[in-house]
């Protein structure tokens, strides 16, 4: 804790007499504490130390929650750009720097993540210098990734040029948003979908009700319900911590990020809802509904994807700002679920409940950590760069 | 947030444009690989086998293992059901089955067309023509996919090694194999229950053992269709589920799985950003018609505010004109009456003096 909050002191020099021992900042010292004391143990004595990691569950929930969730959760910065740029919806525009913002924190810690997960991080460049496995799934996915990384980085850097006041530098990356949104929609829709369709691979492990053909297009649609759900339940957090970082543009765009993003995501969902119904009559699944894996299945189809839904729907039409929050939340919610249902839950689900995997609280605690991770970034850099309002110097030049 | 309807319509043609490609080229990329020629592989003859664990401990020498807790004469151990192990290539396991136990004997089976090779993201995996499927721990960066891929629950993981952790799985005793000896063991087991050879001999040894003894084997040789077909092969007296071995894993090889998917990424680049800009580009157009159109309309607005402004200063010069006229009008009827008054005061005058003069006179 002492660390943290000496690291903080030193950053945070323009709140003079503010006390630093805030119970948040206490907390997420602790955490990061212990999680640096778990990055030790993890890079010496190895995965089998912290984690419940065996052969029949190679992946836990750094791979379910940290990279499967993690990734679907980041997609506000692709869905909120494609919006804005490409389909004209000029009115969220204050919405796209949080959002990039957040895409890019969130790749970001999906990629820090990996470190920890994979036997020897530091081969993680391999598959692009050493060899191909241009069969596999997952080096569309590393690449994907590793390329939508750096169209994040690059689309987040007019916040901090300006902030350190590059006009030039700022300019130039600007005019290219256009081409990278693109970019970035090409690489998203590979590599939301190709999340899914790494699980093609093991029809005999991951549960029928879970197991389809369309895998890929399920991750890729939900992959949009979870962006636009996180938009919304980003922007009332932000709302509630960093409302003297907004300025009048947000402000007055807010609502109508909410309810623009409350109604696309009430759309999706019911998409997302029928392709799911037409994967279980396709592969004609019916009679496992009525097991018990069936009725952990309806409470994810109905508690979290039509309960959503339909609460989208009501809140968008009663124009209830406090509905929609509390319906994206449960939105996201489903959406972790969802994946962790798909790699853990549902996966191996014809061993024999004492072979099934629990997360050790190591895992858990390098999973808090990371996110801890994520949010005190982002506190730092809205606290600071033009992310929640305009730069006076650039108003109107988009 | 009102969606109009050419925009709707635009999307929805863009979807179902993708969808539509997306079909076509996934039934384009199937094909079918049946074995590389002359490539060997290993008969299990379930039947055969005692239980001896003779082969775990070959394997275990030849393949210059870590010794196990329990040493292999240890028989107790096949009380309970095992997999394999990053110290165990091989297990053998034994089931309590009506008449007498029957023993099966895990190991990879090296498939034709390896799921774990297909999930392998540096091609760490490798179906070699030989037969068996190596793996290069040089390049393996320890995603595990392969793990989760293995439809047999075969590659195991050193997850207690922090800094070269392998995967570990039989090899077949490929270094063996190419020194022309037989796998540890094949070479080992008293009852001869694995016999090693050429995958198209195996088949036809294991045929004419079914043939033969009708009423003693199961009329069907695992690993010959199983997910595409592999180079070890089993025969069984008892139905392959009752000992454990899946027979819901189909003859669909794992290439063919993810064709499908694969065969996506050059639709979606291809055609993304063609349908992205062409969206970009009606958008663009719109605002720019309702730019164009909200121009006209200012330049209107300027119009018949300058018209009007034309026709108010006309009117007001008129006007001042009109005020300038009557007030010259009214200074000179103001003149005017002043001068009849003066005039008039000046007869008044005369009139007066006159009188007096009179008067006077
Ligand atoms: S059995 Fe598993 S490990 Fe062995 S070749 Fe087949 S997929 Fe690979
Ligand atoms: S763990 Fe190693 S061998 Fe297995 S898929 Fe990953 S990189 Fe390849
Ligand atoms: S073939 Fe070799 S590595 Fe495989 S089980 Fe037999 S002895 Fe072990």
């Amino acid at each position: 804790m002492s660390e943290e909050s000496a690291v903080v002191t030193g950053k945070k020099p323009f709140v003079p007499g503010k006390s630093l021992l805030t119970p948040f900042n206490i907390i997420a010292g602790i955490i990061v504490i212990v999680g640096l004391f778990i990055t030790v143990l993890r890079f010496t004595k190895g995965l089998g130390t912290v984690t419940n990691l065996d052969d029949n569950y190679p992946w836990g929930i750094w791979i379910g929650f940290d990279l499967l969730a993690g990734v679907a959760l980041a997609a506000g910065g692709y869905v909120t750009s494609a919006a804005v740029y490409i389909f004209g919806m000029k009115r969220f525009h204050s919405a796209v720097r949080p959002a990039i913002l957040t895409g890019f924190l969130g790749y970001a810690l999906v990629v820090f993540a990996l470190h920890y997960d994979v036997g020897r991080a530091w081969r993680l460049p391999y598959p692009f210098i050493m060899q191909q496995g241009t069969t596999s799934l997952l080096f569309e996915v590393a690449a994907c990734v590793a390329l939508y990384l750096t169209v994040l980085f690059i689309e987040c850097t007019p916040a901090p040029l300006e902030w350190l006041g590059f006009k030039k530098a700022r300019n130039i990356a600007v005019k290219l948003t256009m081409l990278l949104t693109i970019f970035g929609v090409v690489l998203s829709t590979l590599h939301q979908s190709s999340l899914g369709a790494l699980f093609l691979l093991a029809p005999s492990k991951l549960h029928p009700l879970w197991y389809s053909g369309y895998l890929p297009v399920f991750f890729f649609v939900s992959s949009i319900i979870a962006g636009l759900s996180m938009v919304i339940f980003e922007s009332t957090l932000s709302h509630h911590y960093f409302a003297d970082k907004m300025d009048e543009t947000h402000m007055n765009e807010k609502e109508g990020v909410a309810l623009g993003f409350g109604k696309a995501a009430s759309l999706v969902l019911a998409g997302y809802f029928s392709i799911k119904v037409i994967g279980i009559a396709v592969d004609n699944n019916w009679h496992y509904l009525a097991t018990g894996y069936g009725a952990w299945f309806l409470v994810e189809l109905i508690g979290f994807i039509a309960l959503p839904c339909l609460l989208y729907a009501v809140g968008v039409r009663e124009k209830n700002l406090t509905l929609i929050k509390w319906t994206s939340g449960l939105a996201v919610l489903g959406i972790i679920i969802n994946r962790l249902n798909v790699c853990l839950i549902a996966f191996n689900w014809h061993l024999p409940s004492e072979d099934k995997y629990f997360p050790h609280w190591m895992e858990i605690g390098i999973s808090v950590f990371i996110v801890t991770v994520g949010i005190l970034v982002f506190r730092f850099v809205v606290t600071r760069m033009p992310i929640l309002y305009e730069h006076p110097d650039y108003k109107d030049s988009h | 947030m009102s969606i109009s309807r050419r925009k709707f319509l635009g999307w929805l043609g863009a979807a179902g444009m993708g969808t539509a490609l997306g079909s076509t080229a996934n039934a384009a990329s199937n094909k079918h690989f049946s074995g590389y020629p002359d490539s060997v592989g290993v008969l299990h003859d379930i039947s055969r086998c005692v239980g001896c664990r003779s082969c775990e401990a070959a394997c275990n020498k030849v393949n210059e293992l870590p010794p196990p807790d329990q040493p292999f004469t240890d028989l107790s151990v096949l009380d309970t059901k095992r997999r394999t192990t990053p110290e165990a290539h091989t297990v053998v396991n034994k089931h309590e089955l009506a008449k007498t136990p029957v023993f099966n004997k895990i190991q990879c089976n090296h498939c034709l067309e390896p799921a774990c090779a297909s999930a392998c993201f540096v091609s760490a995996f490798k179906k070699t023509a030989e037969g068996p499927v190596s793996y290069d721990a040089s390049v393996c960066v320890g995603c595990r996919y392969c793990m989760v891929a293995c439809p047999f629950e075969v590659p195991t993981y050193e997850y207690n090694k922090a800094f070269t952790p392998r995967v570990m799985k039989c090899t077949m005793c490929y270094p063996r194999i190419m020194e022309g000896k037989l796998p540890g063991c094949v070479e080992v087991c008293p009852k001869e229950a694995l016999t090693f050879g050429k995958r198209d001999d195996l088949l036809k040894v294991a045929r004419k053992r079914i043939e033969k003894h009708p009423d003693r084997y199961i009329d069907h040789i695992y690993g010959e269709k199983e997910m595409g077909g592999t180079s070890w092969l089993y025969l069984s007296d008892v139905p392959f589920a009752d000992i454990g071995m899946r027979e819901d894993l189909g003859v669909t090889s794992a290439p063919q799985l993810t064709a499908g998917a694969l065969s996506g990424v050059p639709l979606v680049v291809g055609l993304w950003p063609v349908l992205l800009t062409g969206i970009y580009a009606m958008t663009k157009r719109k605002e720019k018609i309702s730019q164009e159109e909200t121009a006209e309309a200012v330049s209107l607005a300027i119009a018949e505010t300058e018209e009007k402004g034309a026709e108010k200063l006309s009117a007001a010069l008129k006007k001042a004109e009109k005020d300038k006229d009557m007030a010259i009008q009214k200074e000179v009827k103001k003149a005017l009456e002043e001068v009849k008054k003066t005039f008039e005061e000046a007869r008044t005058q005369e009139e007066t003096q006159e009188e007096q003069k009179e008067e006077k006179a």
